[in-house]
C-alpha cells in the first residue's frame, strides 16, 4: 500500500505539472460556459462528465505536446527552465507518449459525443500545438494570434455542443477569449522580456517595445470585454446578470483605458489580473444563467 | 510623502477575504437587490454598488497603493452621489430632477476641479459634494423609518451612510496631510468599515 501512495506521490510530483492546472481548469470552465450558455443545465450528469473529460485530457494533451516540443527553450528560461522536462524529471519519450494518448483520448471522446464538437476540440488542439508552437512561436511575434485562437476553442466547443451546430453568439464568446488571452502572453512577455530573450523567442516587446506592447494590452482587454458583452446579450442574459457583468465590464474598460493613457507596470500589471478575474467571473456567470 | 506613507501598510489575507465578501454583497446588489424599481434608481444604485464592487476588486489585486491615483478620488465620489440619487428618486421623486441636475454638476466639478484647479479648491468641491449626497444618504432613511414612511430598518441605510462618510472622512484628512488616525489604523480598519457599510446598505434595502 505505501509502494502504491510512493508511485503516486511520484506520478504526481513528475506528471502533474505538466498539464499546468490552472490553466487547464480555466479553459475548461470557459467550455462549460460555452455548452451551459447554449441553455443546457446540468440534468446530464454523464454528458457533464463526458464533456469534462474531453475537455481535461484534450487540453492536457496539447500542454504536454507543447512542454514537449519546447523543452529547449523552456530550459533556457528562468520561468521554466524547473519544468519536468528541462529539468529531467521525465524523459521526452514518456513526455511525447503521454500527450499523443491523452490528446488522443480527449479528442476521441468529443468526437464520440458530437461530430462537430469532436471537430472543434481536434482544430483547437491542431491550432495550439502546430501551428502555434511547432510553426509560428519561434518565428513570428504574431504568433499570439493562434495562441489566441486555441484558447477559444474549448469555448466554442462548448457551444457547439449544446446547440449542435455554429452560431454567432459561439464565435463572439471565442472572440472574448482570443483577445483575453494577449493580455496573459504579452504581460509575460513584458515582465520576462530578458527570458524571451535569451530563448529567442520573438515578442511583442522585442519588436514594437513595452510602452506600445501595454497599448495594446489595454486595446485587446477592450474588444474582449466588448465581445463578451455583445455574447452575453445574445445569449439573452436576464437584466440582473448583465447589469453585473456591465459593472465589471467598465471595470476593465477604466483600467484599460488608464493603461493606455498613463501606460505604466503596475496599471499593465493589475488590468492582467483584473481581466483575468473579469474572464473568470463573466464564465461563472454565464454558468449560473445556464442553470 | 503621503504616497508613500501610505505604501506603508501591505494588503493582508484578512483584508482581501473582508474585501472580497464586500464585492460579493455589492455584486449581489447590483444584480437581485434592485429589482423592481424604476430606470433611476436602478441606475444609481448600479453606479453606487458597482464602484464598490470594482473598487473592492482593484484593492484585492493592486493592494491600499492603488488609493494613491488621483482617479481614485473622482471616481469614489460616484457612491455617494449614485446612492443618494438612488434614495432621492425612489422616496422623494418629485425631487429627483432636481438632484439629478446637483448629480452631475457635482460630479463634473469634482473631475475638473481635481484635474485643473489648485489642490485646496479641489478638497474644498469635494468636501461639498459629500457632505450633501452624505447627509441625504443618513438622513433621508432615517427620517422615512421613524416617521412610519418606511420600515424602522430603513434606517440602516442610513447608519451605512454614516460609516461611509467616516470612511470618507479619515481617508480625505489622511490625503490632506492632518490624519485624523494613524495611517496604518485606517487602513486596517478601512476593508472591515466597507463590509460593515456594505452589508448595513443590504439589509436596510431589503427590510424597508
Amino acid at each position: 500500500m505505501s509502494i502504491l501512495k510512493t508511485r503516486l506521490r511520484t506520478l504526481k510530483e513528475k506528471y502533474w505539472p505538466l498539464i499546468k492546472s490552472l490553466q487547464t481548469g480555466l479553459l475548461i470552465l470557459t467550455g462549460l460556459a460555452g455548452f451551459m450558455s447554449a441553455r443546457c443545465p446540468m440534468d446530464s450528469w454523464q454528458m457533464m462528465l463526458a464533456l469534462i473529460a474531453s475537455l481535461f485530457f484534450s487540453i492536457s494533451g496539447s500542454t504536454i505536446l507543447n512542454m514537449w516540443y519546447d523543452r529547449d527553450i523552456d530550459a533556457r528560461m528562468k520561468r521554466t527552465c524547473t519544468r519536468p522536462l528541462p529539468s529531467g524529471k521525465v524523459s521526452p519519450r514518456n513526455a511525447l507518449v503521454l500527450g499523443l494518448i491523452i490528446s488522443g483520448i480527449g479528442v476521441g471522446i468529443a468526437l464520440l459525443m458530437n461530430l462537430w464538437f469532436g471537430v472543434v476540440i481536434f482544430a483547437g488542439l491542431f491550432f495550439d500545438v502546430v501551428v502555434y508552437t511547432i510553426w509560428l512561436k519561434r518565428r513570428t511575434h504574431w504568433s499570439i494570434i493562434w495562441g489566441g485562437i486555441s484558447g477559444g476553442m474549448p469555448i466554442l466547443a462548448g457551444r457547439v455542443l449544446g446547440l449542435g451546430h455554429f452560431d454567432w453568439i459561439g464565435i463572439a464568446l471565442a472572440l472574448a477569449i482570443l483577445f483575453w488571452i494577449p493580455t496573459h502572453i504579452l504581460t509575460f512577455n513584458i515582465r520576462r522580456s530578458e527570458d524571451y530573450a535569451s530563448a529567442g523567442i520573438p515578442t511583442f516587446p522585442a519588436r514594437f517595445g513595452k510602452k506600445a506592447t501595454r497599448k495594446i494590452i489595454a486595446f485587446s482587454s477592450i474588444i474582449a470585454a466588448l465581445a463578451m458583452g455583445v455574447a452575453a446579450y445574445g445569449i439573452g442574459m436576464t437584466i440582473g446578470y448583465l447589469r453585473i457583468m456591465i459593472v465589471l465590464s467598465s471595470g476593465l474598460l477604466l483600467l484599460a483605458v488608464s493603461g493606455m493613457i498613463h501606460s505604466n507596470e503596475r496599471i499593465n500589471f493589475g488590468l492582467f489580473k483584473y481581466a483575468s478575474l473579469y474572464m473568470l467571473s463573466s464564465m461563472l456567470l454565464v454558468m449560473a444563467e445556464g442553470i | 510623502m503621503i504616497s508613500a506613507e501610505i505604501a506603508i501598510k501591505k494588503i493582508t489575507v484578512l483584508d482581501r477575504v473582508l474585501l472580497l465578501i464586500t464585492g460579493l454583497l455589492a455584486g449581489y446588489q447590483v444584480g437581485f437587490g434592485i429589482e423592481g424599481l424604476a430606470t433611476l434608481p436602478v441606475i444609481s444604485y448600479t453606479i453606487a454598488f458597482g464602484v464598490l464592487l470594482v473598487a473592492g476588486l482593484l484593492i484585492i489585486i493592486m493592494g491600499f497603493e492603488i488609493l494613491d491615483e488621483s482617479s481614485v478620488a473622482i471616481i469614489s465620489t460616484l457612491i455617494p452621489l449614485g446612492m443618494s440619487l438612488g434614495l432621492v428618486a425612489e422616496c422623494l421623486t418629485e425631487w429627483s430632477s432636481g438632484y439629478l441636475v446637483f448629480v452631475i454638476l457635482g460630479f463634473v466639478s469634482v473631475l475638473l476641479t481635481r484635474l485643473f484647479m489648485p489642490k485646496k479648491v479641489g478638497v474644498i468641491v469635494l468636501a461639498l459634494v459629500h457632505a450633501v449626497s452624505g447627509m441625504i444618504i443618513f438622513l433621508l432613511p432615517v427620517t422615512l423609518g421613524f416617521m412610519g414612511q418606511a420600515t424602522r430598518g430603513f434606517a440602516l441605510v442610513g447608519v451605512g451612510g454614516a460609516l461611509m462618510g467616516v470612511g470618507g472622512l479619515l481617508l480625505s484628512f489622511l490625503k490632506s496631510g492632518r490624519p485624523l488616525l494613524s495611517r496604518n489604523i485606517i487602513l486596517t480598519i478601512l476593508p472591515g468599515l466597507l463590509l460593515t457599510m456594505t452589508i448595513l446598505f443590504i439589509l436596510g434595502f431589503s427590510i424597508r
